[in-house]
């Protein structure tokens, strides 16, 4: 995994900033795999948090931090090779950052391109932030959110009703 | 409360009606014979657990019981999910009174019979606002109601569940608490999305002239880590003769019991005591909601 922080002038392996381009910045293409672009500044670790990448993985990811974007401000982008997620991880991505969009890769092709958009009901994702909530006890059950407003996003616990808005990353399971 | 519509609560309210004779004894029924209500108490309970056993045997129904903790499967580790599961095999409806928010749910996954919520932790108490409001509307008025919720709106569940209630009926509230115990924002957000009007005071002599209803709560004196400030706030907040004094002739003051000191005993009998009726109330209500989930209200 390669980070970056292009505004400050690093420069690495994956990543190539053109000379005559001081205010873009344009990532390596990727032969196969999936590039997740327009997460909000700051969210990309929560983004590799939700898809299980840990320190530990085999897999070739590329995550560059806060780039000035002229609809977020600033954003993320995260590019995991050799990997197409399935639709219920990329929706999962909605729930830190829902103005994401998706390229599924494959021979340098973009195959499809794709938005993300919160199911109805989360399970086993996000637990739940009341610490009193039979969720967070020793019974054989998932924690269940229920999606109550996608932008921004509102949760509302399945069993206790506690919601849950702006902290959702600390409470990723 | 959340989920239900003003429909259903309508159609429980009028069955505990039709119901409130034999919950006096003076009408005698067995619709419930042959039948078994397990209550599991995880928490004390005086009102609550007795209301339901007398709303059961009056129906002719029988009742059994978790017992102390201490005694059973729960101090050995036992889950609530299997609890439910095995004592939904003895029983044809469950009762569950525990400490943690969202545990009626859960029970309600695993149990094969149906499960009643009385009270889960700081959650909800629906069969207490289900009391409350067939109260208000056999001693005052449900439509466009003014009502003051007083004490421990923080903290209370009472009061969150009964808000929610009022807001279908277009009551008019205000809550009136120590600015520490002031109801939860997400809780004052979700009525003022229903269009309910809500105000908030510290001060009840502002309000006490004004409303039909005043809803008295308990403020638990270990919310306050300072006593003084706990003895001023309580004795702000205690109803005497003299406090009623401008107040109209048909307000009604209630409160879920037990109280301390925040309604001076003198205030028992004058004409806007409802608390020991509210009590009462209890048993047709339970009745009802026991005959829906037991027989299917036939």
């Amino acid at each position: 995994m390669t980070l970056s922080s292009p505004g400050k002038g690093e420069k690495i392996e994956a990543i190539d900033i053109p000379k005559d381009e001081p205010r873009g910045l344009r990532v390596k293409p990727i032969t196969n795999g999936t590039v997740i672009d327009h997460i909000a500044g700051g969210q990309a670790l929560n983004v590799l948090k939700i898809l299980g990448i840990s320190g530990t993985t085999d897999a070739t990811v590329s995550v560059v931090m806060n780039v000035e974007s002229s609809k977020l401000g600033k954003k993320d982008i995260v590019k995991v090779e050799d990997r197409e997620l399935l639709e219920e991880e990329l929706n999962r991505i909605a729930l830190i950052a829902p103005n994401a969009s998706i390229n599924i890769i494959r021979d340098y092709k973009v195959i499809e391109k794709h938005t993300v958009d919160l199911p109805g009901e989360i399970v086993g994702v996000v637990r739940c932030q009341n610490p009193n909530c039979i969720s967070n006890t020793i019974e054989p059950i998932k924690s269940r959110m229920l999606v109550k407003t996608r932008n921004p996003v509102l949760l509302r616990c399945l069993y206790c009703e506690q919601p849950l808005t702006d902290r959702i990353a600390e409470y990723l399971i | 409360m959340r989920e239900f519509s003003r429909e259903e609560i309508d159609s429980v309210l009028d069955l505990a009606a039709s119901l409130e004779p034999y919950a006096r004894g003076k009408k005698k029924s067995d619709i419930f014979a042959g039948k078994v209500l397990a209550l599991l108490f995880f928490e004390p309970s005086t009102r609550t657990r007795m209301s339901f056993e007398t709303a059961m045997k009056r129906l002719g129904g029988s009742v059994i019981n978790l017992g102390p903790a201490e005694g059973s499967s729960i101090s050995k580790g036992e889950s609530l999910a299997d609890t439910v599961r095995v004592i939904g095999g003895y029983a044809d409806a469950l009762v569950i009174r525990h400490p943690k928010e969202g545990s009626a749910r859960l029970a309600s996954q695993f149990s094969p019979v149906p499960v009643l919520n009385a009270g889960d932790g700081a959650g909800h108490h629906p069969t207490q606002t289900l009391l409350d409001l067939y109260t208000i509307k056999k001693e005052s008025r449900l439509e466009n109601l003014s009502i003051a919720l007083v004490g421990d709106l923080k903290y209370g569940r009472t009061v969150h569940s009964l808000a929610y209630a009022l807001s279908l009926y277009g009551a008019d509230i205000t809550l009136v608490s120590p600015p520490t115990l002031r109801m939860p924002d997400p809780i004052k957000a979700d009525l003022f999305s229903k269009g309910t009007m809500v105000r908030e005071t510290s001060d009840l002599g502002e309000v006490i002239n004004n409303v039909d209803v005043l809803y008295m709560t308990r403020i638990q004196r270990e919310r306050f880590p300072d006593p003084v400030e706990y003895k001023k706030v309580a004795s702000s907040y205690r109803i005497t003769p003299e406090f009623l004094a401008g107040s109209q002739s048909n307000l009604i003051i209630m409160h879920p019991l037990p109280r301390v000191d925040e309604i001076d005993p003198a205030v028992d009998s004058t004409v806007h005591a409802r608390y020991f009726q509210q009590s009462f109330y209890g048993v047709p209500v339970r009745m009802a909601l026991l005959k829906l989930l037991i027989t299917g209200g036939d």
